[in-house]
């Protein structure tokens, strides 16, 4: 490599490597995760997601999902996605909500298959992508037979 | 046939958050357990769900047999004026399930 293509690729780097960063927490090449931001940039924050730390069993775990939003006409949460690493049905739920929403938090119960990594995406109106990424151990997954 | 528990403030001011907080009576059978002859139990899930408050759309959800069954589901909406708000789900047997509820805004 000469001295001149090397520095052509030392300023293609930069970008590259915050995009990597922003990008660090959660896989965006996940064929998931690209099928709903079609590639774009997922930052970390804005994105809460709760789940205990440690679950007896996978059959019902409390979740929680908030994002940080005022839920005006002008911004508000477009839409939640919930993945699971390592369930059989890995897209696990998609809630849409809107400016009428009010308030940017939905609850539910999850089924588990084993310790895993949950990760929450939050699509904005502002079309940017937020995330939450969570570790959580499960005892007795939820289908023992799923493979 | 499903059965759905609902609960939801009877009244509220305008512009204040309601809480909505469901619960409905469904197996969310994953397809991956077997009864007790051994045979696989066919997967049936509420895959679509949906709420609407006086005629619109205030919430929308496609869930999977990742939601725990009997799943249950909290979300908010802004009261505007009084009416009517419902629910409805579809499962993979093409069942469909509703229930409403009836909200006073003064």
């Amino acid at each position: 490599m000469n001295r001149r293509r090397f520095v052509a690729l030392s300023v293609l780097a930069v970008p590259v490597s915050a995009y990597a960063q922003a990008n660090a927490h959660i896989s965006t090449t996940d064929p998931l995760v690209f099928s709903l931001t079609k590639g774009k940039t997922v930052n970390p924050g804005r994105v809460r997601l709760e789940l205990p730390r440690l679950a007896e069993n996978g059959y019902s775990v409390p979740m929680t999902v908030r994002v940080d939003s005022p839920m005006t006409a002008a911004q508000h949460v477009r839409a939640v996605h919930l993945i699971s690493e390592k369930n059989p049905v890995r897209e696990m739920a998609s809630f849409w909500l809107g400016p009428h929403s009010g308030r940017a938090e939905i609850a539910s119960r999850i089924r588990l298959n084993g310790s895993q990594r949950m990760v929450a995406i939050a699509e904005l109106s502002d079309g940017s992508f937020w995330s939450d990424a969570l570790d959580i151990e499960v005892l007795e997954a939820a289908c023992t037979e799923a493979g | 046939m499903a059965l759905a528990r609902i609960r939801m403030a009877e009244q509220a001011r305008r512009g204040e958050l309601v809480e909505v907080q469901l619960l409905i009576q469904h197996p969310m059978e994953t397809g991956f357990r077997r009864d007790a002859n051994g045979e696989r139990v066919p997967r049936n899930a509420i895959h679509s769900f949906a709420c609407s408050y006086n005629g619109s759309e205030v919430f929308r959800a496609t869930l999977s047999t990742g939601i725990a069954a009997n799943p249950m589901l909290r979300f908010y909406f802004v009261a505007a004026e009084t009416g009517e708000v419902r629910f409805w789900w579809l499962d993979d047997d093409e069942v469909e399930g509703s229930a409403r509820a009836r909200l006073m805004v003064a």
